[in-house]
């Protein structure tokens, strides 16, 4: 991790420049040189599609932008011009709504392989918390992104989710009209978020330096959870990530292809091609597949209230996590029990997400309470507790004695972790 | 794992009987499209005919909108030329632009012009007909039915984009003369076996041999319900087929790509992953400590 090769400039040009603004430098160290694990699979290839990801959003938005009309009675057809009349704007919306869809499920994977491995734990902490700042920018987004189209499901969403800070006592109407700009969800609403959702990808944007500046401290994570000792640790990151991450990213893009042209629809409520009205509610308002699973803790929880809080908690529990955890083997490979729970958590998660979409009766409401008690014990009780308990499985000495036995330690065991129950 | 597996049943055995309760409507049957899958295109003649349904049938109460007159000949629709999508516009009155005195009347359509739209706002279409005919420019997408699961899932891997037809084909054929014993319509409706609580507002808008096809197509319901339904779904995605098309290209483009980029991978990697034995492994004395 020391003494890899600094950077010489080969150009005069770029001599000259590294005196005033050494930007060869930082690159040259964060995505040339910069030391990664050896280890890393596929798992680990995500932040680099996500960056992309953000990319392709930016670049796709700022062109719809150039034709789309913030404005009630516009807004629909407006969209629907592009679909027709703009040269490849039916590609460029297909990417844009498509995009932010495959966006949510590169983030989602991002964080389960967090929590597989431990990524969160000391020093990446912080790291960890930008990244749940990340996930709820893109909630706000997506979800303000969503109202442009200004179809039945844009309208009605804005109306049920702007709604629910009406929960709050006292204070909770006065917000909702202030968030709305008049008395009920309309043109007022359509323009700030129009004006948020170019806004906040930007701000996106600084949070993601942030993460990635904070990455490049404390280093990589990897499947052992057992941080680089040496040189043969760890290789380059050019070559070897960028390789991987370049092949991963090229397979991703064959099923965000196959969403764009084949199903581009697959993914959009039909009603949201049916233009917004304010006096016709649709039969299920549903939100987009990647806030369902919150959105069936906020309706497992009979409160208004109460939901509202817990849908709150659902995200930013997700902050607390590094203390929630108080295991300090991070790889779930060496924690038999944690690795059981975590998978139960995955199913739970994939089913509140089926709940959400389902309507709020019968048996779905008691299958979501059951789900929702466990991602909350989840964090607040069996992680904790799993930490003073769990027998954890040896650790290998080092990475590059990880991948020499497949894991198996040879000769003495590194000392465990302090702290750890071994 | 056994812990995720009694969670997964538990799971699926509470559903069920909520899943039974979903089946009230029954599902559109699945028509075969010319347009379906990933060589997709669209019957020229069929969407000729579908034309000649709406503008002789439908075009009484419901409007399209977002279909200018041009659009008729561009690639990828009807296939008409421009001289013939001229004279179909020529055909319709539009509201014109003022003139010198600030009068505005009505004038032939010209091919900038969009279909116009039947009443002059919703209150109108009401007033006649219980209900507003919805204008039908994107009705194709707007428009579906529950595929349920596991079929969504096979969904993804079929292609299966055809729901809104389906259901459109459907709903044109699915009128029955009187409604089951035992179910009263409000007044002015009809049954239809494919409308989502059953009384529909829309009289029955086709009968066999309505419409005069020269192709020698039938002159059935069945089959005029299918061509109006494949027209729709062209003015609902006009681009369809270049969509399909480009899509190949990027397929390829993209499979070559991940190809070429995953043996560059194994050779980049070829030293660091097939032979770790060259790594020396140190004495665990060696190791620096944490
Ligand atoms: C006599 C007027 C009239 C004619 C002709 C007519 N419709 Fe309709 N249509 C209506 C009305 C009224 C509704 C609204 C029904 C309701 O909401 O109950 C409607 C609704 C519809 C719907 C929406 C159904 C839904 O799921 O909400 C479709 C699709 C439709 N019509 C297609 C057609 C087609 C295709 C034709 C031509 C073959 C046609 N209509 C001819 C009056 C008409
Ligand atoms: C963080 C990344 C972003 C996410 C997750 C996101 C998400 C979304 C979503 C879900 C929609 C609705 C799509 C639909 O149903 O049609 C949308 C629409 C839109 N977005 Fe974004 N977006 C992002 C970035 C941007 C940026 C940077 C811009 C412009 C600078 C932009 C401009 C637009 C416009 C103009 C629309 C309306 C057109 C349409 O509906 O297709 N977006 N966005």
């Amino acid at each position: 991790m020391s003494g890899h090769p600094t950077y010489q400039p080969q150009s005069a040009f770029m001599r000259w420049m590294e005196r005033r603004l050494p930007i060869g430098g930082l690159i040259y160290s964060s995505f040339v040189v910069y030391p990664t694990p050896r280890n890393l699979n596929y798992w680990w290839t995500f932040g680099g599609i996500l960056a992309f990801m953000l990319g392709v959003q930016i670049v796709t938005g700022v062109v719809l932008a150039m034709h789309y009309t913030p404005q009630v009675d516009f807004a629909f057809d407006s969209v629907e011009r592009i679909m027709r009349d703009v040269n490849y704007g039916w590609l460029l919306r297909y990417l844009h709504a498509t995009g932010a869809s495959m966006f949510f499920l590169a983030a989602y994977i991002h964080m389960f392989r967090g929590m597989y491995y431990g990524s969160y734990k000391d020093p990446r902490e912080v790291l960890w918390i930008l990244g749940v700042i990340l996930l709820l920018l893109m909630i706000i987004t997506g979800f303000m992104g969503y109202v442009l189209p200004w179809g039945q499901m844009s309208f009605w969403a804005a109306t049920v989710i702007t709604n629910l800070f009406s929960a709050i006592p006292l204070v909770g109407e006065p917000i909702v009209t202030w968030l709305w700009g008049g008395y009920a969800v309309g043109n007022p609403t359509l323009n700030r978020f129009y004006s948020l959702h170019y806004l906040l990808p930007f701000v996106i944007v600084g949070v993601v330096v942030l993460h990635i500046w904070a990455l490049h401290v404390a280093g990589q994570n990897n499947p052992t959870g057992v941080e680089p000792k040496s040189e043969e640790d760890t290789v380059a990151f050019t070559p070897y990530a960028t390789i991987k991450d370049s092949f991963l990213l090229a397979v991703f893009c064959i099923l965000f292809a196959w969403f764009v042209f084949y199903i581009p629809n697959f993914l959009l409520a039909p009603d949201n091609y049916i233009p917004a009205n304010p006096a016709v509610t649709p039969t299920h308002i549903v939100p987009e597949w990647y806030y369902l699973p919150f959105y069936a803790i906020l309706r497992a929880i009979p409160n208004k209230l109460f939901g509202v809080m817990a849908l709150g908690a659902s995200i930013l529990i997700l902050a607390f996590l590094p203390w929630l955890d108080t295991s300090k083997v991070r790889s779930a490979r060496y924690r038999p029990l944690y690795r059981q729970f975590f998978w139960v958590f995955v199913i739970v998660c994939v089913g509140l997400g089926w709940l959400g979409g389902k309507p709020p009766e019968g048996n779905y409401v008691l299958i979501a309470r059951i789900f929702t008690v466990y991602y909350f014990a989840f964090f607040l009780v069996i992680l904790p507790v799993l930490g003073k308990v769990e027998r954890t499985k040896p650790l290998p000495n080092s990475i590059s004695e990880s991948v020499l036995r497949e894991g198996k330690p040879i000769g003495a065991q590194a000392p465990p972790p302090a702290g750890a129950k071994v | 794992m056994a812990a995720a597996r009694t969670i997964l049943a538990l799971a699926v055995s509470l559903a069920a009987p909520a899943l039974a309760q979903e089946q009230e409507t029954p599902a559109p049957p699945m028509n075969k499209w010319s347009f379906a899958g990933p060589f997709g295109k669209y019957d020229r003649a069929q969407l000729q005919r579908g034309l000649k349904v709406y503008r002789e049938v439908c075009q009484v109460c419901h409007g399209l909108k977002l279909v200018a007159f041009r659009t008729l000949a561009d690639p990828g629709g009807p296939g008409f030329t421009i001289a013939q999508a001229t004279a179909i516009a020529a055909e319709y009155q539009v509201k014109g632009e003022p003139d010198d005195q600030g009068e505005v009347k009505d004038r032939p359509g010209r091919l900038a012009d969009v279909f116009p739209t039947p009443f002059p706002n919703d209150q109108a279409a009401r007033a006649r007909y219980n209900a507003v005919p919805p204008d039908l420019s994107v009705i194709a997408k707007a428009r579906g039915y529950e595929r349920g699961f596991p079929r969504w899932v096979g969904d993804i891997f079929t292609q299966y984009q055809e729901q809104g037809v389906d259901y459109l084909t459907a709903l044109l054929h699915g009128y029955r003369d009187s409604p089951p014993a035992g179910v009263t319509l409000p007044p002015g409706n009809f049954y239809n076996e494919y409308f989502p609580g059953h009384a529909i507002a829309m009289p029955p808008p086709l009968t066999d041999k309505r419409v005069d096809y020269t192709d020698g197509a039938p002159m059935t319901v069945e089959q005029y319900a299918k061509d109006i339904s494949a027209f729709l779904m062209w003015t609902a995605e006009p681009h369809l087929e270049a969509r399909k098309r480009v899509g190949m290209q990027v397929f390829i483009f993209l499979i070559v790509l991940a190809g070429l980029l995953y043996f560059t991978k194994k050779k980049v990697w070829h030293e660091v992953e097939l032979h770790p034995e060259k790594l020396k492994p140190r004495p665990p004395s060696e190791y620096p400590r944490a």
